[in-house]
């Protein structure tokens, strides 16, 4: 095979693993440090498109969420901390933003509703059981 | 009352079935804004027409609409004539030209009217940003306080003005 038709192959091959000029245009961020390209990288991640709802920055194509984007890399190389850029975040698109619900009055039940159905069927289960036990006693 | 007893776990499953299957479909475009009860955001951006700088201070003094809008959304093109209605009816309507060129948005305007008493020209969309917005055309009302009351997600018209306009006094 001819070396440059070898280079075409090569160069499709790269372009099919970008999957779109979303990831391209992230790969050519800069950061100062790598502790701040982690935390870019988490922070798209937590943060959910406003536009594209069950999507995260990191995941959506939408204009929003590439300007979005733009926002958290700048406030992360302006040394905004983590919590100020979900404040940020939350003040103009609300709580929603958030994947994981801050934990406050309003949010109460939604944290604490898994421990409470947990223990409900705790005290079916032993209720239940206790129950069998006894059945099991008179009839032997 | 044993046998009613058994059959609550059944019971809950359908209920929360249901709950779920009816939701799926269940898209939230409407989401309510975090500005609610907020004023204005601070902004310092150029007027589309006369290319002066523009800040919140030029603002009016209410009750009035803040309308998002681009030359690049077809709603918007949708929703113009509508707002060329309200605005012919007295309503104070502002523009805002998102993320726009500012030559298309001005030939927009002298093609199809200026429903506007002013146009902010957020070519960057960071005034976007802060008022929460995630696309065009969306549409806030802001009361004779200077507070935002509302916010509209998507093309205006008349059912969605009645709706918008029980804010205008508020």
């Amino acid at each position: 095979m001819a070396l440059w038709l070898r280079a075409v192959f090569v160069w499709f091959a790269f372009l099919s693993g970008i999957n779109s000029g979303m990831a391209l245009a992230d790969s050519i961020r800069e950061f100062e440090t790598p502790s701040q390209k982690v935390r870019y990288e988490q922070l798209i991640q937590s943060l959910r498109c406003p536009k594209c709802q069950n999507q995260s920055l990191a995941d959506s194509d939408s204009a929003i969420a590439t300007d979005l984007r733009d926002q958290v890399y700048r406030m992360i190389t302006s040394n905004k901390s983590n919590t100020d850029i979900e404040d940020y975040m939350v003040a103009r698109y609300g709580e929603f933003v958030l994947y994981k619900p801050v934990f406050e009055s309003h949010t109460f039940f939604l944290w604490a509703a898994p421990l409470l159905f947990l223990s409900v069927g705790a005290i079916v289960f032993i209720l239940v059981l206790r129950a069998q036990r006894k059945i099991t006693e008179t009839e032997f | 009352m044993k046998k009613v007893l058994f059959f609550i776990p059944f019971i809950a499953l359908v209920i929360l079935g249901s709950f779920f299957y009816f939701n799926l479909d269940r898209h939230d475009d409407q989401m309510p804004s975090a500005l609610l009860g907020k004023s204005v955001p601070s902004f310092t951006l150029v007027n589309l027409k006369t290319n002066d700088i523009i800040t919140q201070k030029d603002l009016p003094q209410g009750p009035y609409l803040i309308n998002v809008w681009g030359t690049w959304c077809p709603a918007c093109a949708q929703e113009h004539e509508y707002l060329m209605e309200l605005s012919a009816k007295g309503i104070n309507i502002i523009g805002i030209d998102y993320k726009d060129e500012m030559k298309p948005a001005l030939d927009w305007l002298a093609e199809r009217g200026n429903p506007y008493s002013k146009v902010i020209f957020d070519e960057m969309g960071r005034l976007g940003v802060d008022l929460g917005v995630t696309g065009a055309p969306e549409t806030f009302v802001v009361n004779s306080k200077g507070v935002i009351v509302q916010r509209h997600q998507g093309v205006v018209n008349e059912a969605v003005w009645q709706s918008l306009k029980s804010y205008m006094n508020e």
